[in-house]
């Protein structure tokens, strides 16, 4: 059973399905028991980093993500979700996110040309800048849904994949078993479906 | 790159697709769900849900359908029609809804885009304004384009993206349904006015129409059309290999060739 973890940021119903749709049973919890018994954990998101954050502390389980994580479970983190993985966000002042992977958010203005428009929101090709079993299915220049302001930096030691946007701006991240997306696979069609598929499968199996 | 936006609208009335759709090899061709498939196995970007129901029992009929779309179709979904207060947000949203576009609403009540955007996000709320030329002025227009606000309109859409809208959908009155191409000057105006992504609607005649959209004005991130579409006057691969070959970069999804697919 893989756990999508509620903690009360975004609408997690096209996720589930997604889920479903790949053969996954997955079940969206709050609950210790739960997401301790689970097989695998997704972190989703949308909206303002501070708020997910405190949101996450409040209700113990940023503390509970950190433990799974360090016993290796394996974990992906959608949109807010894969930037809360990181170890501090510059969204509205500076904010600690979970610190399990090296990392900062920034935010996209001053970085990409004035003329774009942010947030970035549509269909983005990915370029992958590794192997990794969650580019299994999928090619290269493969179009994915993004929506976002901010992005991930100095994530080398993690980056998987990045898409162009008057930037190369970070689009996937693996290290061991933490994993994390900046677009929104349950909305990327055919090409979101086979990332989650990746996922969702036994690590090792093709 | 970014690519350009390609989004068919359904109109939904009764649970039910309505202004008669066209294709072969559908079953069922007012199944808003079978649709919603088709498009999206067609390659559409993005789908655009309209709610033209009277009744408060059929709008709880267009939630169950959507509930039903949403949970078997993962490109984004945007609703329109009747959309009025945050519960209306509310009720869409958590039927799988990713935007939700008003229209009418935000003229009676400005305040709902800024408190919508405040609770769900800039990203989730799209201003849709039907725009006509009334004595030299572009002049937004409410309740489905029959009346005049007497208000300009790209101050009005300034305005609403000011107060927290993400997304702006422009429907030419004066192009809609003329099918002789989208309404250029309109858009150009709109887009010079704001820096959120602005989907023109009103006008696609023929691929070439959308070539054009994309072509003279780079700013424009999406074309919108219902008809041609849905008499299959214009099929979106064939739309999206034209785009690609006119050097407009657009979404391409290979097959199912990895087996990684339902």
């Amino acid at each position: 059973m893989i756990a999508v973890i509620d903690y009360g940021v975004g609408n997690l119903f096209s996720l589930v399905s997604s889920l479903r749709a790949v053969g996954a049973e997955a079940e969206v919890t709050s609950d210790p028991d739960v997401i301790r018994s689970a097989e695998k954990l997704i972190l989703p998101g949308v909206g303002a980093f501070a708020d997910a954050a405190a949101k996450l502390r409040q209700s113990g389980l940023h503390e509970l993500i950190r433990e799974e994580a360090a016993g290796g479970k394996e974990l992906l983190g959608i949109c807010l979700g894969m930037q809360l993985l990181f170890e501090v966000s510059e969204e509205y002042g500076e904010h600690e996110g979970l610190g399990l992977l090296h990392g900062r958010v920034v935010p996209m203005e001053g970085v990409i040309p004035p003329a774009l428009k942010i947030p970035q929101i549509g269909w983005n090709q990915l370029h992958f800048v590794r192997q990794h079993r969650l580019l299994r299915y999928i090619r290269e220049n493969d179009c994915v849904y993004f929506v976002h302001s901010y992005y991930a930096a100095d994530c080398a030691d993690s980056l998987v994949a990045t898409t162009e946007y008057g930037a190369e701006l970070t689009a996937m991240v693996a290290r061991d078993n933490v994993m994390g997306c900046q677009f929104h696979p349950e909305k990327s069609g055919n090409v979101g479906l086979r990332i989650l598929r990746a996922f969702c499968e036994s690590e090792g199996k093709r | 790159m970014i690519t350009k936006r390609i989004i068919p609208c359904l109109d939904v009335r009764n649970g039910r697709v309505v202004k008669g759709v066209n294709f072969e090899g559908l079953s069922d061709v007012s199944s808003p769900v079978e649709l919603a498939r088709y498009y999206s196995e067609s390659g559409a970007d993005e789908l655009v849900f309209y709610d033209i129901t009277a009744s408060f029992e059929e709008r709880a009929l267009f939630t169950d359908i959507l509930r039903e779309v949403a949970g078997s179709i993962f490109i984004p979904l945007t609703v329109g029609g009747g959309i009025n207060t945050l519960e209306d947000f509310d009720r869409v949203l958590k039927c799988g809804a990713d935007k939700v576009s008003v229209n009418s609403g935000a003229i009676r009540n400005p305040e709902l885009i800024g408190q919508a955007a405040q609770r769900y996000g800039n990203q989730c709320v799209v201003i849709s304004a039907d725009v006509k030329r009334v004595g030299g002025e572009f002049r937004v227009f409410a309740k489905g384009g029959r009346e005049d606000t007497g208000m300009e309109a790209i101050g009005w859409i300034r305005s609403c993206v000011e107060r927290g809208a993400g997304e702006v959908v422009l429907n030419s009155i004066d192009t809609d349904g003329v099918k002789q191409g989208f309404d250029l000057e309109m858009l150009r105006a709109v887009c010079a006015a704001v820096n959120v992504p602005v989907i023109a609607s009103g006008g696609a005649g023929s691929i070439q129409d959308f070539v054009t959209l994309f072509r003279e004005i780079p700013e424009v991130d999406a074309g919108l059309a219902a008809s041609v579409f849905h008499f299959g006057e214009i099929a979106i691969p064939t739309l999206k290999r034209e785009l690609r070959a006119n050097g407009i970069t657009v979404r391409i999804e290979e097959g199912a060739r990895y087996g990684a697919d339902r």
